[in-house]
């Protein structure tokens, strides 16, 4: 019952097909050796109509990066995008993760550590994050999912909560040329009606006028909880079962992943779960997404969270062997 | 007299090993103990490859393993024990594989209602968690009948996984939920049209919305309260679709060794690390 674009086999299977079609042969997806039948084609879409456009020299490096990225800017403007030169030593294009999650933990943790007020925590996390998302554009990484603001943290001192919408409206305002300059789609997920209402309207001007971009999909989870995730799916179904347009039977679960928050994307599941400050848990952060994702925990705190440290994780990423509980070990 | 010898200092050795361990226990219970542990057991495979066995022994002892944890965790006083025993996604493996798996969990399970089993030494009551219908028959039968049997025992609970995934758990009680919301809708849809001739709307619109509750109220796993913490072992870290639902705010704990390998080290490591954030987590869960 996966999902396609979780199975490895289905993306191998898209290389094999672009190197046929590189020597002019008829393909098939059926010819993909897939345990399933590619049902959901419309979320991992046919690669034989979409690559006819590409031109030849750019297939032979960008192979795998073509099959991962096919809603950027190749079909649009047909010049593929540079990212062969720019991975650094020890990481292989092919194992790159498609989607990472993070959650940003420890900002006052750090704060205190060097007796700084918390405000200065979480505005070096923001640098940080700054960073991450540019590291994302120039490896290929095609979305990123951060866990700004969880639903529990509004138990936190006022003061602190009314800094933190404070950060993220400057933040949103301040970087929003930036993502249109890079080519970055920005979407919230997460219940934004208990936002203040300036940063609700920045949000959804955000979002409509980055929609559009595809260098990279910045996910920011804002007031966000997985459970209520998919609570709020299922109730969306509940309306559809209610209007008759789907049959109680007919409940699946392609059918819940689709109503789910994360549906703004067509890779809503992380390869990769990123938390830092060494807590080992997931704290209602993407549930139902993460059923397959590899989890990586480190004890740096997120201020302090740099170039070197996500590129370990990557490195630790791409020696994990993943079987979605089938082939042999 | 050799032999008597030798089975004399085995046994003393064995108690003595015993009574350190309850020592050790009742060190740890002076700290909070975790009332639910899940276990994935991961690294069977390897386990038989590494020691060169034939197939299908690394699963047999990595049964022989999770009788010891057992033992040892309801020694220690956790009340619940949950194991990921057959994922649905386990069925894409080789068919040979599958049956070998079915056929030793049927034998284990038949073994369960034997006198001397861990269920009767410990009070254990057993449930099998997940989409039984896809189960063959005999498997499925096995496991009702242990259900029935244990029914009356209360002093541990064992949740054992089989044909389960966190998201088919999910999607079930979600299918429950809609269906119990859409006869209520419906029931009282009729009420009103029969008090009054026309149906109320307003009045209805709270009921009609799915709430965390309803969800909670139709999944598998309701029996059991959520997990306290989770070991994968094999140094996989990874959910790999268990208890999605459950693991929000569980420690997560994945230790090197393979499944058949994990000991009672690995076990009060763990319980350890649950101690030191214990305290966190139960002021957050108290202010939700």
């Amino acid at each position: 019952m996966s999902s396609n674009y979780r199975n490895p086999s289905l993306r191998l299977c898209t290389q094999y097909s672009l190197l046929m079609e590189m020597s002019s042969l008829q393909l098939h997806l059926s010819l993909a050796p897939s345990p399933f039948k590619p049902k959901y084609l419309s979320h991992f879409l046919c690669p034989t109509l979409r690559f006819r456009s590409i031109p030849v020299a750019s297939l032979s490096k960008n192979a795998i990066s073509i099959s991962q990225s096919h809603e950027n800017g190749f079909v649009q403007n047909g010049a593929p995008e540079e990212f062969s030169d720019s991975l650094p030593e020890g990481l292989l294009r092919e194992l790159m993760p498609t989607h990472v999650a993070v959650i940003m933990d420890g900002n006052r943790r750090w704060a205190r550590m060097r007796g700084l007020p918390i405000g200065s925590g979480y505005e070096a996390g923001a640098r940080t994050l700054r960073r991450l998302v540019e590291l994302c554009c120039k490896w290929g990484i095609k979305v990123l999912t951060v866990f700004a603001f969880s639903s529990n943290n509004w138990f936190r001192p006022k003061v602190e909560t009314d800094f933190l919408m404070g950060l993220f409206e400057r933040g949103l305002r301040d970087e929003l040329e930036n993502f249109i300059k890079a080519g970055i789609r920005i979407s919230v997920i997460g219940d934004s009606t208990k936002l203040p209402k300036p940063v609700q309207i920045l949000i959804t001007d955000a979002m409509e006028v980055t929609k559009n971009n595809s260098r990279l999909h910045l996910i920011v989870a804002v007031n966000y909880s997985g459970q209520n995730d998919i609570v709020q799916a299922c109730q969306s179904i509940a309306l559809k079962v209610k209007d008759g347009v789907v049959k109680p039977e007919d409940i699946n679960e392609f059918l819940i992943e689709r109503e789910l928050e994360t549906n703004c994307t067509d890779f809503p599941c992380p390869d990769l779960l990123i938390r830092t400050s060494g807590e080992l848990r997931i704290s209602n952060f993407l549930l139902w997404q993460l059923a397959f994702t590899e989890l990586y925990f480190t004890h740096s705190h997120w201020p302090d969270f740099g170039d070197d440290e996500f590129l370990e994780a990557l490195r630790s990423f791409q020696q994990r062997q993943r079987r979605y509980g089938g082939r042999d070990s | 007299m050799e032999n008597k010898i030798e089975s004399y200092a085995r046994s003393s050795v064995g108690s003595l090993v015993n009574h350190m361990r309850r020592l050790l226990f009742r060190v740890l219970s002076t700290g909070p103990i975790p009332n639910h542990i899940a276990f994935i057991l991961d690294g069977n495979r390897r386990y038989a490859k590494k020691q060169n066995l034939g197939e299908g022994m690394g699963h047999r002892a990595g049964f022989v393993t999770l009788m010891s944890l057992m033992k040892y965790c309801y020694e220690l006083g956790v009340k619940y024990v949950t194991v990921y025993a057959f994922s649905i996604d386990n069925f894409k493996r080789r068919p040979e594989e599958v049956q070998s798996l079915m056929d030793l969990m049927l034998e284990k399970i038949e073994g369960l209602l034997k006198e001397e089993s861990i269920v009767n030494q410990y009070g254990v009551r057993v449930y099998f968690v997940g989409n039984l219908k896809l189960l063959n028959a005999p498997v499925r039968d096995a496991a009702e009948k242990v259900m029935k049997a244990t029914a009356n025992n209360n002093k541990s609970i064992l949740l054992i996984c089989v044909a389960y995934t966190s998201t088919d758990e999910i999607t079930h009680a979600a299918q429950e939920a809609i269906d119990e919301k859409w006869g209520e809708i419906q029931e009282s849809s009729k009420a009103s049209i029969a008090q009054n001739g026309e149906i109320s709307q307003e009045k209805h619109e709270g009921n009609r919305t799915i709430k965390v509750a309803d969800i909670e109220r139709h999944i598998y796993m309701g029996v059991a309260p959520d997990p306290d913490i989770l070991v994968r072992t094999s140094g996989e870290t990874r959910l790999s679709n268990f208890l999605l639902w459950q693991t929000s705010t569980c420690l997560l704990y994945s230790p090197k060794a393979l499944w058949p390998e994990i000991g009672l080290r690995h076990l009060v490591w763990a319980v350890l690390n649950f101690q030191r954030v214990h305290p966190y987590l139960e002021k957050r869960r108290k202010q939700v």
